[in-house]
């Protein structure tokens, strides 16, 4: 039953890799088969975004991504809709499902409506970028009992000493931001980045992915060695914007995407 | 009060992304030291007399207070150098960042007037300084941005979201986020992630400090009523913090807009509900999905959807009281006042003018004895208070 787990024991293969979607982007009813077809596709996880009106942590492409899909109607009841009608899907029955959002609707749905529709709807974990451990005991508390996974946020200026604190917080494993900036920035595959996490691996007990900034097939083959999985939002949010036919860009790229993870490998 | 591990009761915190966590915890310990720090302190008094022009005067209006039926002093912050209170902010802010060794400053800005205070005090020091303000204030206050220009700033354009306030200060924040080891974010209001709330309003205390000593000095009472305009609520906290539990009734003018029972309306406090924007949790406005609404108000530096957590927590704990006055009131009071007195106020200190108008016509009595903080000077209005007579026929 935990499909994250589960996934997780699968990184001993390969990095896992795990495409971002804002859900109702470009409009309500494309999600739910990008997912599926993800899913499909080999993607690890899926990252869902629940779109908000000021997405301080976003650059560009998905600020942009967040209006169009409110503007398009999506509010984060309809983000559970679309779990449920993905979980539908018999293919998506191992594909674990994370909620990626700012912890304003949430809090204004009711954290523990909102906890309890999420686990009820399929969703495996929730990522809140807002919410640092201080913030997130009352959420916390909430996801414990209904098993729901909570994945916090580690940044490069993180100390060592807190790198342990968010480490213990996290549940099944913590999200690694590649570089200090906004998702989609670039100079994500830098030596730094590789510095950092391999520090970050230094202090963990859990898994930990990294995102932000990670844009294409050589980017994964570049961190994928020193994470648990990458994450690749913006860059898919790109080429969805562009698409003619969104399902088969998104199964292409997630494709190339999981080619270079197989490439990668595992040093023992 | 209200102040263990940055929360004002169930208000305030730090709802930001990690990378920000260790830059608070860097600021919160400059700002610590810097407080205790004799020289540090010296040198904040020094250019708040000097190059901003404190004390400002406590001024009793005359002919105002024959007109409502009691005594009213205006606290004159309008005569600050930039023309606001602003400035006594952003050179305490501007003096922790060369404490802290950073060499670039950024800011939001609404109508301009931080940004302007930012650019005057980076300019001051010979700081990088960068302002990042909404397309369509741009537009609105250009006379602003040529004085930030000239001040050396670098004024760049949001053109996400709704193009103003709200969401110029989330783009100084992902520049935050994206330049922290070099960048000191200065905020313009007690909002924002703790310790911000409390630091912006520790460098506006000296507003309501100077008014004890001030008001001794012309009357044997203390006031009855301190009054101050609220957006995101920097002037009114500065001026009601010494103030707390001690006696007058304070209170708050928020802006009603096109009136509170419409959509278009900056009335956070009293139509707002919990929530949590820019960093900390407050009250704002938000619909039913709770995603952040626009504010509305004739007066730009109060068109902000959140208000300080402070505000909210005092407004809880009924420690304040806050109203509201339509764009319409506070234009009347802009007119009003600049005849009455032969003092132009800014439209967002026009508010609190309205109010004490408004509380005349209910019955203020004799022995009141209110002081308003005159926030800033209307210079800036001018030309839109014009625009907007000639539209309306008024005077």
């Amino acid at each position: 039953m935990d499909r994250i787990q589960a996934v997780l024991a699968r990184r001993a293969e390969r990095p896992l890799v795990i495409p971002f979607v804002t859900a109702g982007f470009p409009e309500p009813g494309a999600t739910v088969p990008v997912v599926c077809a993800m899913g499909a596709a080999g993607a690890d996880m899926i990252e869902i975004g629940i779109p908000f009106s000021d997405p301080l942590a976003d650059g560009p492409t998905i600020q942009a991504a967040s209006e169009t899909a409110l503007a398009g109607g999506m509010t984060l009841r309809g983000v559970l809709t679309v779990v449920r009608e993905v979980r539908l899907s018999p293919e998506m029955d191992d594909v674990p499902l994370l909620l990626m959002g700012y912890c304003n609707p949430l809090l204004r749905y009711g954290l523990a409506e909102f906890v309890r529709d999420a686990a009820d709807a399929g969703v495996d974990g929730l990522i809140v970028p807002d919410l640092p451990p201080e913030e997130a005991q009352e959420l916390s508390a909430l996801c414990q009992p209904v098993g729901l996974s909570l994945v916090f946020l580690i940044a490069p200026n993180t100390s060592r000493e807190r790198i342990g604190t968010i480490d213990s917080c996290s549940t099944d494993f913590s999200y690694c931001v590649s570089i200090t900036g906004v998702t989609g920035a670039s100079g994500a595959g830098g030596d730094s980045t590789v510095e950092f996490l391999q520090r970050v691996g230094e202090v963990a007990s859990k898994p930990f992915v990294v995102g932000f900034g990670i844009k294409n097939a050589s980017d994964v083959k570049r961190l994928g060695p020193h994470a648990a999985g990458v994450v690749v939002g913006s860059a898919l949010i790109d080429r969805l914007a562009v698409a003619a036919d969104r399902v088969s860009v998104a199964v292409e790229f997630v494709g190339e995407l999981v080619a270079a993870a197989r490439s990668c490998g595992r040093r023992d | 009060m209200g102040d263990r591990d940055g929360y004002f009761g169930e208000f305030g915190g730090r709802y930001v992304p990690e990378t920000l966590i260790p830059a608070l915890n860097e600021l919160e310990q400059a700002y610590r030291s810097a407080k205790s720090d004799e020289a540090f302190l010296l040198r904040l008094e020094d250019l708040l007399r000097d190059y901003a022009g404190r004390p400002t005067p406590l001024y009793f209006a005359e002919r105002f207070s024959e007109e409502v039926g009691a005594a009213v002093w205006l606290k004159r912050e309008d005569l600050l150098h930039t023309g606001a209170h602003k400035i006594n902010n952003t050179i305490g802010q501007v003096l922790l960042a060369l404490r802290m060794g950073k060499r670039r400053i950024i800011a939001e800005t609404g109508a301009g007037q931080h940004g302007v205070a930012t650019a005057t005090v980076a300019a001051r020091f010979g700081l990088e300084c960068v302002v990042y303000m909404g397309e369509e204030d741009i537009e609105r206050q250009a006379l602003n941005v040529f004085r930030m220009q000239m001040l050396g700033a670098d004024v760049v354009p949001v053109s996400s979201g709704s193009k103003t306030l709200k969401d110029a200060t989330n783009e100084a924040i992902r520049d935050w986020v994206t330049n922290v080891a070099t960048t000191f974010y200065v905020i313009g209001s007690v909002v924002g992630p703790d310790p911000y709330p409390r630091m912006v309003r520790d460098f506006h205390r000296v507003i309501g400090r100077e008014l004890r000593g001030q008001h001794m000095e012309v009357s044997a009472k203390p006031p009855t009523h301190l009054v101050a305009c609220v957006g995101g609520g920097s002037n009114a906290i500065g001026f009601f913090y010494d103030w707390i539990d001690v006696g007058p009734r304070l209170i708050g003018v928020e802006a009603a807009g096109e009136g509170v029972q419409t959509d278009r309306h900056a009335a956070t406090l009293t139509k707002g509900s919990p929530g949590v924007l820019h960093g900390a949790r407050s009250l704002l406005l938000q619909d039913a999905d709770g995603q952040v609404q626009l504010a509305h108000s004739v007066s730009a530096g109060l068109d902000y959807p959140g208000v300080g957590p402070e505000h909210a927590w005092l407004n809880a704990q009924d420690k304040a009281e806050y109203v509201s006055v339509t764009d319409a009131e506070a234009v009347e009071a802009f007119h009003w006042l600049a005849r009455v007195e032969g003092i132009i106020p800014a439209l967002e200190s026009a508010h609190a003018v309205a109010h004490v108008r408004n509380m005349a016509a209910t019955g203020l009595s004799a022995d009141d004895r209110l002081v308003i903080c005159l926030s800033g000077r209307g210079d800036k209005d001018v030309a839109a208070v014009a625009a907007r007579s000639g539209a309306t026929g008024h005077g």
